[in-house]
């Protein structure tokens, strides 16, 4: 489905965040992306929907090589692709509704989009969508009213009602407390789920990644080191990824926790409420 | 540097002690170079005058009062005149300023020649005071109010646009970019990442230069570019001082109404 061609980015400082990547993301996969700061996890994602320029090497999303698109074909291209930010990136002056109405701009014209006249299909999904990620009375409210996981469910609720076939995940609970983390987390996954999406989310908090990904990647210095299941990180391959250090707790809580997809989530059930 | 090693273990200090004498020696130039300025400006004055100016001062004081208060019929009309020019003004200049804003901005101009342009619009719209902006479209489109409201409005763009295109350098890059993750356009990046985000700043900076601008106005009828400039001119000129006071009070209270005003929207604003 998204099929990333020796990718390689250098910026014009000379890092070189991507050294040649390869990697192949089929149908409704959540992959989480982990790797220490620096290991060009956020360039990666940035580089797929262009908002950073590729150096050389190929993506490709469903026989559509964005790489070669022009400006109008990417931007038709990234509505294919949502997108959700570390820092949540809502328009903080503006209201929810408009927010996630913002997901839709690639699908209206200019002046539409200017007068806030989206068509009445749109705003019945945005409500839709609303209900669904809980959000559903704070729909007049201003984005910057709105505490750290509520405006990160606006940001979910912004990339899905772009309709996308791929969910390009940026540390999205790299500001949120651990509970609220777990929960974002959840809602994402549950979301890519009923839709069939495919996403791919960085995260450094490991244990997080091993709860709900189906498959990590583990990016070191802008390379892949790990590519495997969640229960295959070993201490072994976690120094590889991060360097040397005590794993043995980080995995320890995950032989706790049994096969951490499910029960993991059983146990946060209780949680779930809020 | 200002750790020294001494028996007792390192202490530290702010500077060293080369550094303390080098500051003592500038402080000693300084107050030198002060004190011979003095002895110059000293030598140049007519020492008599000044004596004098208390008396003087005085005198016109004491012909100033009262006030002609019955002279507030004629200077309604300029008052309002001063004021439409303020108005005027700053609504024309903003209405430039904005699109200018955008071009002189980096991170929203189209490229580097368009950015250089507008920076130069800015500029010179800047160097040149309203006075002097008056005094050539006084000769340009002849005296009367228009050319006032033009002097202010060329005066006021480089102004607005200058704190405008550093409040577009200064937003959250994050929420342009998510915006334009979704496949917006260009023009749609600008309405929903950029705009929303200097709106406020736009509104304090129009608020506070018309503010400034009702000041600014008060003088231009000196020049001929209507206003109540031209009554305080007049009335200098045939040395009628009960008039000329009057019209110092009525311009007091502008100001000081038009300070209010700004400040209590710049207040409801941010």
């Amino acid at each position: 489905m998204l099929r990333l061609e020796g990718l390689h980015k250098r910026y014009r400082t000379g890092d070189e965040a991507l050294k040649g990547v390869d990697l192949d993301v089929p149908d409704g996969q959540v992959m989480a992306l982990i790797g220490p700061s620096g290991a060009g996890k956020s360039t990666l994602i940035r580089c797929i929907n262009r908002l950073v320029e590729p150096t050389s090497g190929r993506t490709v999303l469903n026989d559509t090589d964005l790489t070669a698109l022009s400006q109008s074909g990417l931007r038709a291209a990234r509505r294919r692709m949502g997108m959700i930010f570390q820092e949540y990136a809502l328009v903080e002056r503006l209201t929810v509704m408009e927010n996630v109405l913002s997901g839709r701009l690639g699908y209206v014209g200019f002046w539409q989009s200017w007068f806030r006249r989206f068509p009445g299909d749109d705003v019945q999904e945005a409500f839709r969508l609303l209900d669904r990620v809980g959000l559903v009375e704070m729909v007049d409210k201003r984005a910057d009213e709105l505490s750290g996981g509520q405006r990160q469910r606006v940001g979910i609720a912004r990339a899905l009602i772009q309709n996308p076939e791929l969910l390009l995940v940026d540390e999205p609970t790299a500001s949120l407390d651990p509970k609220t983390s777990r929960q974002i987390m959840r809602l994402i996954c549950e979301l890519c789920k009923e839709r069939g999406l495919a996403a791919i989310i960085n995260i450094h908090d490991v244990l997080l990644a091993q709860m709900f990904a189906e498959r990590i990647v583990g990016l070191r210095l802008g390379e892949i080191v790990y590519d495997g299941p969640p229960d295959g990180l070993t201490p072994e391959v976690l120094t590889e990824i991060y360097g040397e250090e005590d794993w043995e707790a980080t995995i320890e809580r995950v032989d706790e926790e049994g096969s951490p997809n499910t029960e993991a989530l059983a146990s946060d059930i209780g949680a779930a409420g809020s | 540097m200002p750790v020294l090693d001494t028996n007792e273990g390192p202490v530290w200090r702010r500077r060293t002690t080369a550094a303390q004498w080098a500051i003592w020696g500038g402080w000693f130039v300084g107050v030198a170079i002060v004190v011979y300025c003095w002895k110059l400006v000293s030598d140049k004055t007519v020492w008599f005058f000044v004596t004098d100016a208390g008396r003087q001062a005085a005198d016109m004081a004491s012909r100033m009062v009262p006030p002609k208060w019955s002279y507030m019929e004629t200077l309604w009309r300029p008052v309002w005149d001063t004021i439409n020019i303020a108005t005027l003004g700053t609504l024309l200049a903003i209405a430039m300023a904005f699109p200018i804003a955008f071009l002189a901005a980096r991170n929203t101009t189209p490229n580097a020649g368009v950015r250089a342009i507008a920076l130069l619009v800015i500029v010179s719209s800047r160097s040149i005071n309203s006075l002097i902006w008056a005094l050539m479209l006084v000769a340009i489109i002849g005296p009367g109010v228009f050319a006032g409201v033009l002097a202010i409005g060329f005066r006021s763009i480089g102004f607005c646009a200058k704190l405008l295109y550093e409040a577009i350098e200064e937003i959250d890059a994050g929420q342009v970019e998510a915006i334009e993750a979704t496949g917006a356009s260009g023009g749609q990046k600008l309405v929903y990442g950029v705009i929303p985000q200097i709106l406020p700043t736009f509104a304090g900076i129009s608020v506070f230069r018309w503010d400034i601008n009702i000041r600014e106005s008060t003088v231009l009828g000196l020049v001929g570019a209507g206003g109540i400039g031209l009554q305080l001119d007049a009335s200098i000129s045939t040395l009628a001082w009960t008039q000329v006071s009057l019209i110092l009070i009525v311009i007091l209270a502008t100001v000081i109404v038009s300070e209010w005003v700004s400040a209590r929207v710049r207040h409801a604003i941010i």
